[in-house]
Order: structure tokens, then C-alpha cells, then sequence
């Protein structure tokens, strides 16, 4: 019963909280430039703006993707929140990103192409380590349940501090920070002309906003699994994650497909799978 | 609601300026203007952009281009003519291969005059044509109503 009430209430508060960090983000990054930036509500602001324009269409199959982008990702978002199994979150995860990529093929355009293979590869990039965060967690709690690991006693992080950091580098990936935003950005919009959504306008783009406020949220509450231990120290780790993610998106240029999949991989080979090599042969082999 | 005002992506054409404007619309967009303050930002893309702000004359090679990427714009938009030579060709509008000013060939709504335009001008410019951006809106919606019923 409380499953599905958390469920609900990811559902309704996820998007507020998501425009909310994404104003946060544009806010830092402004004046860690120098800037004023933006009042706080600005994504509010941008995607009620989308949903006033006129909606461009040239390819109706496109509109359909997105939707089911948007509704697959608030599922498996809801999924997480009322404790279910992390694998299951996983893949919903994943089906909700090969959504867009069809929908970006879906447009006809060399621009979107690009974009969508360029998303196509950082899916392949990150994809590793998250499966690894959930082997992790599982060998330290005994559970692939979300409820489980995050009310679980054990402190994960000193368990897992390899697997830790390995998440953080991709979730670098996953929030489309520079230097991984090959396939769409908030910055630099001449290049690819902001890739995988180029043919996307008016309301659908909009949606795209929602589900990626919605991904946010799911992200970080990933980080929370860490720490289910102490929720005190858990909501002070994601807060200062999210700061290093924005520190890391202002000092970094934009590399290379080659850069992201050698740190994606290299992460989940060298942090993550040793990581997971030590807690087997010091902690569960016991 | 007005949101439209609170929002406008702007993209940012250079039809043949000397870049004199071109700096200086992107001088708007530094940290001592700063417009993204006001919500603007500075898309690469037609289908994601509000305000359509042109720097130079046409010539008649970009005529096509100027109106081709002017359609891709979403309803409601707004155009900001940025410059002398956007304004009316300038200096160049008796060359052999102008076309004159932006208003030869898609409507213009606000023009800055200027060479090259001071950012202010610029700023001011297209807080002017948020203002039409809004009444556009409201026209949509009302036709939009009519065809309904």
C-alpha cells in the first residue's frame, strides 16, 4: 500500500522537483560564469512556452515514441519509488532511451540521425556500470528489491566506494553533462543544432523536458541506495553530487564518442568490476 | 498566460553582415549583458526558436534560405531586424546582388537600426518584439477558437 502511494507521489512531485534542480543547475552555472542567470523557475517557464507553440510535425510516428519515452520513463521512475526490483527499473530505463533514439530516427533528418546514433552510443557507454551498480548493491544487501537496499543497515559506500564512483562518472553521462554531451546539450546549440532533438517542437519537445526532469530525480535517487543507511548524509551526498556534476559540465569541454565509451567502460572495468572482484572474495566469501 | 514572454529561444542568422552585428549580438549573450537573465537563449534551430534575428542584407543567394529556415520557425514568431543593412541593405542597397533588407522578403517586426547595433539597442529590439510575440499569440489562440466552433 505505501508502495503505490510513494508511486503516486513520484509521479505528481518528480516533474516539480526535476524543473526545480534544472533551475538550480542554470542558476550555478551562471554565476559560476560570472552571470546573473536565469530566475530559478525558468524550466517552468520554457516548457509551459512549448506547450503554447504550434505543434510542427513532419513525421507523426515521431510524437508516438516520445510518448511512450515520457510514459516509460515515469513508469520505471515510479517503480523505483515504490521499491521494486532494481533490474526491472533498469530495463524499463533502457527501453524508455531506445524510445527516443527511435523517435529521433523516426524524423528524417541527417541532423537527428546523428544525434540518435551519438545516443545510441553513450547508452552503450553507461549501460555496463549501471547493470554493475545493481550486481553491487545486490552483493552487499542480499536483495535486488529498491525497498530492501534502501531501508537496508548495511553502509553500501564502504562497501562499494569503486562501484560509487563509477555511478557518478556515468550519471555525468546519463544528465548530459559536458564532457559527455555528444548527442544533446543545453550548451552549444550551433553544434548538431542540439542533436537528437532537432526535429522535436513546440509540445513534444516539451514532453522531452518532462521525462528527462523525471530521469533526474530517478538518477539521484539511485545515489540514495548508497546511503540508505543515513538518510541525513544520503540527501547531503546528492546534493553535493549534483554540485560536482555542474562543476564538472562548466570545466569540461566536449570529447569524443571514443572518450565517452573508454570512460564508460573503463570505469565499469577498472572501479567497477574490481570493486565487485574485492567485496566477493573479502565480504560475501566469508 | 504569458509565458511566451518569459521564454523566447532566439536563433541567430547571419545573412550577410559583415560581423560587425554578429559580435554584437553575441556580445548580448556575455556575461556583462547576460540575456539569458530574461530566459533568452541562443538556439541553433529554427523549430526550437521564438525570435528569428537577422544581421545584414539579402543578397540573392540567401533569399531562399532566409525564407526557407523563416518557415520552420513554429507559430507564433517574431523577426528582429539587427542592423542598417538588415533594416534596408545600407551601404550595399545598390549592389548589383542585393536584395535589399529582410523585409523584401519575409514580414519584419521590430527593426534595430544601427552600424553596428550597440547590444542595448539589440536587447531593447527584441524586448519590443516580445511584446508582438504576445499579441501573435493571442491572434493565434483567437483564430484558433473560431475554426473550433
Amino acid at each position: 500500500m505505501t508502495s503505490i502511494i510513494t508511486a503516486i507521489v513520484f509521479l505528481i512531485l518528480a516533474p516539480l522537483l526535476g524543473g526545480l534542480i534544472a533551475g538550480i543547475d542554470r542558476k550555478v552555472t551562471a554565476r559560476m560564469q560570472g552571470r546573473v542567470g536565469p530566475p530559478v523557475l525558468q524550466p517552468f517557464y520554457d516548457v509551459a512556452k512549448l506547450f503554447e507553440k504550434e505543434d510542427v510535425t513532419v513525421t507523426p510516428s515521431q510524437n508516438l515514441y516520445i510518448l511512450a519515452y515520457l510514459v516509460f520513463m515515469a513508469v520505471s521512475g515510479a517503480y523505483f519509488f515504490a521499491g521494486g526490483d532494481f533490474l526491472l527499473v533498469i530495463f524499463a530505463f533502457t527501453l524508455a532511451h531506445i524510445f527516443i533514439v527511435l523517435g529521433a530516427y523516426a524524423a528524417y533528418s541527417p541532423y537527428s540521425y546523428i544525434g540518435a546514433e551519438r545516443e545510441l552510443i553513450t547508452l552503450m557507454a553507461y549501460e555496463p556500470m549501471v547493470i554493475l551498480t545493481a550486481v553491487g548493491l545486490y552483493m552487499v544487501t542480499g536483495s535486488f528489491y529498491i525497498s530492501d537496499i534502501a531501508t537496508s543497515t548495511v553502509p553500501a559506500i564502504l562497501y562499494l566506494p569503486g562501484v560509487f564512483l563509477g555511478f557518478l562518472t556515468i550519471l555525468t553521462i546519463k544528465l548530459r553533462k559536458s564532457p559527455f554531451d555528444i548527442s544533446t546539450s543545453h550548451h552549444a546549440h550551433q553544434e548538431l543544432v542540439k542533436g537528437l532533438t532537432t526535429e522535436f517542437a513546440g509540445p513534444v519537445l516539451g514532453k522531452i523536458e518532462i521525462a528527462h526532469w523525471y530521469e533526474t530525480v530517478v538518477l539521484l535517487g539511485m545515489i540514495y541506495l548508497f546511503f540508505g543507511f543515513n538518510p541525513v548524509l544520503a540527501v547531503v551526498v546528492i546534493a553535493l553530487a549534483y554540485l560536482l556534476e555542474i562543476f564538472i559540465d562548466n570545466t569540461f569541454s566536449r570529447m569524443k564518442w571514443q572518450w565517452t565509451m573508454k570512460s564508460g567502460w573503463g570505469v565499469a572495468a577498472i572501479l567497477g568490476f574490481l570493486n565487485l572482484v574485492i567485496v566477493y572474495y573479502y565480504y560475501v566469501g566469508v | 498566460m504569458a509565458y511566451l514572454k518569459k521564454s523566447p529561444w532566439l536563433l541567430h542568422y547571419d545573412a550577410s553582415s559583415c560581423n560587425g552585428c554578429d559580435i554584437e549580438v553575441l556580445a548580448c549573450l556575455t556575461p556583462l549583458y547576460d540575456v539569458e537573465r530574461f530566459g533568452i537563449i541562443n538556439t541553433g534551430n529554427p523549430k526550437h526558436a521564438d525570435v528569428f534575428v537577422i544581421t545584414g542584407g539579402i543578397n540573392e543567394i540567401n533569399r531562399e534560405v532566409v525564407k526557407n529556415t523563416y518557415e520552420q520557425i513554429p507559430d507564433p514568431k517574431v523577426v528582429v531586424a539587427v542592423g542598417i543593412c538588415a533594416c534596408s541593405g545600407g551601404v550595399f542597397r545598390e549592389c548589383y546582388n542585393m536584395a535589399g533588407g529582410v523585409d523584401q522578403v519575409i514580414p519584419v517586426d521590430v527593426y534595430v537600426p544601427g552600424c553596428a547595433a550597440r547590444p542595448e539597442s539589440i536587447i531593447d529590439g527584441i524586448v519590443k518584439a516580445l511584446g508582438i510575440l504576445e499579441e501573435k499569440r493571442t491572434a493565434m489562440k483567437e483564430t484558433e477558437r473560431q475554426h473550433g466552433n
